[in-house]
């Protein structure tokens, strides 16, 4: 038994000896790495005091809408015309609600939002600029005020971030913030949200069959999985 | 052991007087000699894997500042090494006086999944898998028992019976995550945000399990980034490249917003349904959104408390 005993303590004694061989090297590779050129990770600074504070910008339409002309000029140029280019000469008809009791222009376009006409928004006085409801002119880059005369409460909730996208910092003390505004996302004469097409999906264990399942049996959806 | 019996008979000629305590004592050497090397057998599997560096690293939390540097330059240098990719791995810890908390307004959310795809790109996931943190499920109406949704819808969203239910890291305030981890290799930082070392952790999965939002997710593989694909502004606790055989989690994006930005899901969100906030500061959005709100709790019964809502208009 003692024999035994002996090889069980050399089974030690070579235990130890390689663990503290392997604890050399490792503070040898710590030493090596210190001498290399030193990288402090970069930490995420304090605010500094609060005493700046970055601005929430709401992006703005560019101004009045350009009119594409239909047809070439004899050069065959193309251009855009502003809208007071042809209502300046045109008696502005009250009475259009949608593209149907159109008889010349605009007839391309779809409306749907709600019973207003053209002219519940639209400045008959002034064709580059819109109206309130209280008759008062508002220029275009303000559209935000003429919708909120109507959607006060999703004027609220953008007022508090809960509508409408934004980028750039949730905190003002480090980078500004950049806001959408009501037309960037909502046709203003069809403002329902559009629908769109999933674009990407992962291909988790659950889902890994759904490729397959498309190369059979083409787009067809599978809501009713 | 018939050569010990007869010693005078001519035998071969190494084995002379070749005892039973002999053989007893040589077969135990030998099998102690086998037994050490079957012992350290994963230290030597370990090693093919990971360098001794890598092997020794101390737990997160315990890392002095000059470990810590050497730890982020050897993480930066292997980024390098296996994906071709310059990356920096910033060190970012909670701001003082932050909670972050997130809101889904499901009246608008449409299920498009842009938010899925921003993770995917943002958190340097697998290509192959299309991997992200976020699942938008696409739920039946008239519950709101995420079980009975699916994630595999495609084509044209919304579709008129369907409401859409994004589902990430909900970072509960009681994570059961946090709380099974038989390592310590996750745990829940001053802001709210639940961190996963990844160094740190040994892949047991059981916060995958114990999760109720099916939130944490597994690297079955080596995640495969092309380098000019490779999101190049990382944190150690977030999108770094994460090994295989770990588990990894949806961090709000630590590395953007410890620097004041918004996580990028939210930037990504074309309908505007997210909102990103500190429920400290009582003029935040989300503190609005909470109390002005029709405010829901995903599977609140269970008393995870998260630190994310959803909103209805």
């Amino acid at each position: 038994m003692p024999r035994i005993a002996n090889l069980i303590f050399a089974g030690v004694v070579c235990l130890i000896a390689s663990m503290l061989l392997v604890a050399v090297w490792q503070s040898g590779t710590r030493a090596n790495t210190h001498a290399a050129p030193e990288e402090t990770p970069q930490v995420a600074q304090l605010p500094s005091e609060a005493t700046t504070t970055h601005p929430v910008i709401i992006r703005k339409p560019s101004g009045p809408p350009r009119i594409e002309l239909a047809g070439m000029d004899p050069q065959g140029r193309t251009g855009s015309v502003a809208c007071s280019t042809c209502h300046a000469v045109r008696k502005p008809n009250l009475e259009n609600v949608s593209a149907a009791t159109l008889d010349e222009f605009h007839q391309g376009m779809t409306f749907n939002h709600g019973k207003i006409a053209c002219y519940a928004c639209h400045n008959p006085d002034d064709s580059d600029a819109l109206r309130l409801a209280d008759g008062k002119s508002v220029a275009y880059e303000n559209v935000m005020t003429l919708c909120s005369q109507c959607h006060s409460k999703q004027a609220e909730s953008f007022a508090h971030g809960a509508h409408g996208g934004m980028n750039g910092h949730w905190d003002l003390s480090r980078g500004p913030q950049m806001k959408n505004n009501c037309i960037d996302c909502h046709d203003p004469h069809a403002p329902s949200y559009p629908k769109m097409v999933v674009g990407f999906k992962p291909k988790d264990r659950f889902n890994a069959p759904l490729d397959d399942h498309q190369d059979h049996e083409g787009a067809e959806s599978h809501d009713d999985h | 052991m018939t050569t010990t019996k007869n010693p005078s008979r001519p035998s071969l000629p190494i084995v002379e007087n070749f005892t039973r305590r002999a053989a007893v004592k040589g077969a135990f050497a030998t099998l102690g000699a086998g037994a050490f090397v079957a012992a350290i057998s994963p230290l030597r599997q370990a090693a093919k894997n990971t360098t001794a560096a890598e092997f020794m690293q101390q737990h997160y939390t315990e890392l002095s500042p000059e470990q810590k540097a050497d730890v982020i330059a050897r993480l930066e240098a292997e980024t390098k090494e296996k994906y071709g990719a310059d990356v920096t791995i910033a060190d970012d810890r909670p701001i003082p006086g932050t909670k972050f908390v997130y809101a889904i307004n499901l009246s608008v959310c449409n299920g498009n999944g842009k938010c899925v795809e921003a993770c995917h790109k943002e958190n340097n996931h697998d290509r192959d898998t299309n991997q992200s943190y976020i699942r938008v499920i696409e739920m039946p109406k008239g519950t709101m028992d995420m079980e009975k949704g699916s994630t595999t819808y495609t084509g044209t969203v919304p579709k008129d019976d369907k409401f859409y239910l994004p589902v990430q890291c909900q970072q509960c305030d009681e994570p059961p995550c946090v709380d099974v981890c038989p390592v310590k290799a996750t745990w829940k930082e001053e802001d709210g945000i639940v961190v996963v070392d990844y160094n740190w952790c040994i892949g047991c999965r059981y916060c995958e399990a114990a999760c109720p939002y099916h939130a944490r997710r597994f690297n079955w593989k080596k995640p495969e980034v092309p380098a000019e694909e490779v999101n190049p502004d990382q944190s150690y606790l977030s999108n770094r490249i994460r090994p295989v055989g770990v588990v990894e989690k949806c961090t709000y994006c630590l590395h953007r917003t410890r620097r004041g930005k918004l996580p990028a899901c939210l930037e990504a969100c074309p309908t505007g349904a997210r909102v990103f906030g500190n429920i400290l500061d009582k003029d935040s959005n989300i503190r609005w959104i909470l109390e002005n709100k029709r405010v829901y709790i995903l599977k609140e019964e269970l008393g995870t408390k998260p630190a994310f809502f959803y909103y209805f208009d």
